[in-house]
């Protein structure tokens, strides 16, 4: 598949033909090729295609990029690996196929990561998101000792019981692109894949916004605004929640994604507050308790909608 | 006689569970077998990441036969009954029956016999079950529940139920969804004896068919292989380029990680539980090793070895001269690659390099920090939510430490130092990464910074001892932050009223109470624990600095002087001059206190038996001595633990010891039978045998000398003093009659007995000697 591509489209050569190829391989496997969610997410599993579809009888497929938001992980853009924005690449397969660690083998055979010579392993890693109440068991997924990817079969999402199961794949590009390119900074990475003048560099295009969100998530985000905006989101789910239900014995939904999109919402607005340190110990927890409860919402209310699997 | 393979095939299991997933295995199966009557010679499990294996041999082909009689009516009985119990023990006639006699007659009883079952049936039965009810710490699901009867959808798209013959619709089923630890791919289940093709142990579960094949490596030899049985599974796994047996793939690491070592003229720093790790992680160990910048040498070896160790399982090597690491690593691949390695090894040192510049920036960047500005930080940082933060405890382990100091013969300033600085690390990033290194790369900060040497150790050896075998320090200044530290933690938890309980111990206070003793009997410290508990407590209880100190201090007096009461002690402070306020002082903290104070010390008592038990000696001599007022000096304790056991191991101690259960029996029947008691002094005037003068007499100095020599701490001596008593209560009962009919003499003679108890009570409680 990748052969025929010209060089500065290849995998290895560019972060944006890796992204390419990733797509192009799961597009291969039947997936729905998503966009980005146009929300601010801490990672692609906030994505309502993964954490809403992930629930419900009804077999899903998709893969997308989804840039992700860490505040705390802002490091001014001087740390050759953190950053406080970056892209997950999410692949989830509802049920999870029983061939799903091969696939996942051949998606890394695609850009260009041959088994013959790195060595491959899956290493325990059970995941759980307090905030969304979710977690599955799996592993990362290690190249020669580096993790590149996460792999969860999705147990519990929403603090609902998953049936069928969903297979997580999430690829952390950056990483993996360091990896197959051989950089060592994040910021070297050849973005659009030409040499010379033309060509891109990560840090051309993300350097400065590094510099600027890592200012603004420790330094100066509005943190009375912040306090406000999450009491209001919170409200706005609560009350967009309340006013979905179609009928009294609450079977239909009308409004779970409208909701949910607050309850995302919430939860970045918390990881900036927390970013500015000014959630103690204690407060911390209450914050994660309120958004899971959002979220549960949401859960509940998307099961009782078409795509949750009601008819 | 037939053997047993077993093989579960999965996606990859954590190695920290596969040892006990294999003996798990081992156990439910092998126990289910002996259960079913069906005894067998050996059986070995075996893990690697991908599969669970079990071998058992010499399995009998069928169980044994089993006869039971069955009861039946009684001769005569109606026709009705007697077809009922044909039918029931599955006879053709009633002349099959034979004929028994009852005490109310004769009766029908029908001899079954049952045929033992094949064994392959049996096991077919065992193994499912103990698939669906296998004990993995961690379970999960995958793919979509298996359905039955599921409606077809025909071309009009209509849905099409499963109908049965009498055409009505079978409604759906859902079996049980299987839990496993990963996706459970492929199942071997073969039964037969050695020299036979054996046979499938058919079942199916979660729509896998037991069958006789497996797979070899996932990269180096995928495909499919038939196996027959143990032996024959073994070597070809292991041409598949798969080591089923951990034990093998860890010798083969460590020897090839050695010898790797060794040719470049390197030692291996060996590491047990990495090993096991690795060898849980890979079905075909291929060891290399790289290198990275010398530069990073100037970070610790520990920070080299934790950062290589934990995040990339890679094992350290070091200079065999210096004892001192080198810039080598060794890695354990899972495949033998085609390049040789090269790929994974550069691969490797890549991430290696990443993560020991990370390190090596943390490292610096908190040397560029001094240990004590970073304790305001801990002002905002929760301890314990009862119990406040942790700025709050540091003041506490401070105050404790510096009362501690001239106890311990430690500098108190240097103590008072070491305890502000021995938290300061956790606040470091180094540690926030390796939380491992707590309390080391406190010591090398101190250090870096110029800190006094012993203060420096001290932030490093204040968490010994961790365990019961752990070195206990003998630095006093190590000593006296290390003892505030334990006692700190623990009179907090039991202010709170958190202590352990059973199994249920999450703060390790029953390690921090062993460690408390260990580091007094070892450093041979005289510390009234009582006080040292008075310290933390009142800082917990009282927030005010002048509340707190005059209540300590008073706490301290009332402890030192067991048994009185609140009044006594605030007159005792009144008088010697210093100004006490009524509120000062509460009754219900003072309640609280002797409440708490006495709970700890109780099980501080229960840890020492433990101890002592654990070294031989009698847990039931520490009763003794606990019973006594005032026992809070724990090496006093121990002492006197010591002299006791030794002199009741002398005649003279038998026999005292018999003589005081024979009087406190004596006492105790009369005084029930008499209801009362019979506990005050006995009057001279009315001994009237030579032997009752005799005893009393001895009693008086035997008290008096034992009680001396207590206060010498010779407890040697106040055993000898004991010892003198004994003639004197051995003549006693063999001279002297009790209960006498002159009732004034018989109360006498009763209250002279019960002087020997309260005379033993100078060295110990007698009566919670066993024996």
């Amino acid at each position: 598949m990748t052969s025929e591509l010209p060089a500065h489209m290849r995998p290895e050569r560019s972060f944006q033909g890796l992204i390419l190829t990733l797509q192009l391989f799961w597009a291969d496997q039947g997936c729905v090729i998503l966009q980005p969610y146009d929300m601010e997410v801490g990672a692609g599993t906030f994505h309502p295609a993964t954490t809403l579809r992930a629930l419900g009888p009804k077999p899903w497929k998709a893969a997308f990029v989804q840039p992700s938001r860490r505040p705390k992980d802002g490091r001014y853009g001087e740390n050759p690996n953190r950053l406080q924005h970056y892209y997950q690449f999410q692949v989830i397969l509802k049920p999870s196929p029983p061939d799903l660690q091969e696939l996942y083998l051949k998606s890394l055979a695609a850009i260009g990561i041959d088994a013959k010579i790195h060595d491959i392993r899956f290493v325990e890693d059970d995941w759980e998101s307090p905030t969304l109440g979710a977690w599955g068991l799996g592993w990362e997924c290690w190249c020669d000792g580096m993790e590149v990817s996460q792999f969860t079969y999705f147990q519990q999402v929403a603090g609902v019981e998953c049936a069928p199961v969903s297979g997580e794949l999430t690829y952390g590009l950056e990483r993996l692109a360091m990896y197959v390119q051989g950089v060592d900074n994040v910021f070297a990475l050849n973005f659009n894949g030409r040499e010379g003048a033309e060509k891109i560099s990560y840090g051309d295009v993300f350097l400065q916004a590094e510099q600027e969100y890592s200012r603004h998530n420790f330094e100066f985000a509005d943190t009375y605004m912040l306090f406000k905006q999450f009491a209001m989101a919170e409200e706005a789910c609560k009350k967009y929640l309340a006013a979905g239900w179609a009928d009294e014995k609450k079977t239909r939904h009308l409004m779970a994604l409208p909701a949910y999109d607050q309850c995302i919402k919430a939860s970045h607005v918390f990881n900036l507050l927390d970013a500015r340190g000014v959630i103690s110990v204690t407060e911390r927890q209450s914050y994660i308790l309120r958004v899971r409860e959002l979220a549960k919402a949401c859960g509940a209310a998307w099961l009782a909608t078409a795509g949750g699997g009601t008819a | 006689m037939p053997d047993l393979l077993l093989e579960f095939f999965s996606e990859e299991i954590p190695a920290r569970m596969q040892a006990r997933a294999a003996e798990d295995l081992r156990k439910l199966v092998t126990d289910k077998l002996v259960a079913a009557g069906l005894t067998y010679d050996g059986a070995k499990a075996f893990a690697t990441p991908r599969r669970l294996a079990l071998a058992v041999q010499g399995i009998p082909v069928r169980q044994p036969d089993v006869k039971e009689e069955r009861k039946g009516p009684r001769v005569g009985a109606p026709e009705n009954a007697i077809a009922g119990f044909l039918k029931a023990a599955g006879l053709k006639s009633i002349g099959e029956a034979k004929v028994q006699p009852d005490k109310k007659g004769d009766f029908y009883v029908a001899l079954i016999e049952k045929p033992g079952r094949a064994a392959i049936e049996v096991i077919a039965e065992i193994v499912p079950e103990v698939i669906k009810t296998f004990p993995w710490p961690k379970s999960m699901r995958w793919g979509a529940r298996k359905m039955k009867n599921v409606p077809t959808i025909n071309a009009q798209g209509q849905s099409i139920p499963v109908v049965n013959e009498k055409g009505k619709t079978i409604p759906v089923v859902s079996d049980d969804w299987l839990s496993w630890v990963r996706p459970l791919h492929s199942i071997i289940a073969i039964f037969g004896p050695e020299t036979e093709e054996p046979d499938i142990v058919k079942f199916e579960i979660e729509g896998i068919k037991s069958s006789d094949t497996t797979f070899g490596h996932r990269f180096m030899a995928p495909a499919q292989i038939k196996v027959r049985r143990f032996e024959d599974y073994v070597s070809k796994l292991e041409k598949a380029k798969v080591v089923l047996d951990a034990a093998r793939r860890a010798e083969m690491i460590h020897a090839d990680a050695k010898n790797l070592a060794f040719a470049q003229g390197f030692e291996l720093v060996t590491d047990d539980g990495l090993l096991a790790e690795v060898a849980g992680l890979v079905e075909w160990p291929v060891v290399l090793m790289g290198e990275f910048d010398k530069a990073f040498l100037e970070i610790p070896g520990e920070v080299i070895r934790a950062t290589i160790r934990t995040n990339q399982k890679c094992f350290v090597l070091r200079d065999p001269q210096t004892a001192k690491l080198v810039n080598k690593f060794i890695m354990v691949a899972n495949i033998e690659a085609s390049d040789g390695g090269k790929a994974i090894v550069a691969g490797c040192e890549r991430v290696i390099r990443a993560r020991l510049s990370d390190a090596k920036f943390f490292y610096e960047t908190d040397l560029k920090t001094k240990l004590e500005d970073r304790l305001p930080k801990f002002e905002h940082i929760v301890f314990h939510e009862k119990l406040g933060t942790q700025k709050e405890r540091i003041e506490r382990i401070v105050r404790l430490a510096k009362e501690l100091a001239p106890i311990v013969k430690a500098d108190p300033k240097k103590a008072e130092r070491a305890a502000l600085l021995c938290k300061t690390d956790l606040l470091t990033e180094v540690v926030g990464e390796f939380p491992e290194l707590q309390g080391l790369m406190g010591k090398y900060y101190a250090e870096a910074q110029g800190e006094d040497e012993a203060v420096a150790h001290a932030c490093e050896d204040h968490y010994k001892p961790k365990g019961p075998d752990d070195l206990v320090p003998a630095d006093p200044i190590s000593v006296a932050v290390a003892l505030a530290d334990k006692i700190d933690i623990l009179v907090g938890f039991w202010a709170i009223d958190e202590k352990p309980t059973g199994s249920k111990d999450p703060y390790a206070l029953r390690r921090a109470a062993l460690g408390v003793i260990r580091l007094i009997i070892a450093n041979e410290l005289r510390l009234s624990l009582a006080m040292a508990i008075s310290v933390p407590f009142t800082a917990i209880r009282y927030e005010d600095e002048r509340e707190r100190r005059i209540s300590n201090s008073m706490l301290m007096m009332a402890m030192r002087q067991r048994g009185a009461d609140v009044e006594t002690v605030r007159r005792f402070y009144r008088e010697s001059g210093e100004f006490v306020h009524p509120s000062d002082f509460e009754e219900h903290v003072w309640a609280e206190f002797v409440s708490i104070a006495n709970d700890l010390l109780s099980f501080f008592a229960d840890r020492l038996k433990v101890q002592l038990r654990e070294q031989g000696a009698r847990h039931d001599l520490v009763d003794a001595v606990f019973a006594l007022e005032g026992q809070d000096d724990l090496l006093m304790i121990v002492r006197r633990v010591e002299a006791l056991g030794k002199f009741l191991d002398t005649d003279d101690g038998k026999n005292l010891l018999a003589g005081y259960k024979r009087a406190t029996n004596i006492i105790r029947i009369e005084e029930k039978k008499d209801k009362k008691e019979y506990t005050g002094a006995p009057d001279p005037k009315l001994y009237n045998q030579a032997e009752e003068k005799e005893l009393a007499r001895t009693i008086d100095t035997a008290k008096a000398e034992a009680s001396k020599s207590v206060a010498a701490e010779d407890f040697a001596a106040a055993m000898s003093a004991m010892a003198k008593l004994r003639p004197h209560v051995d003549a006693f009962f063999e001279k002297v009659t009790v209960n006498v009919d002159d009732k004034a003499l018989r109360e006498n003679r009763l209250k002279l007995l019960n002087e020997i108890r309260s005379a033993t009570r100078a060295v110990a409680d007698f009566s919670k000697i066993e024996g």
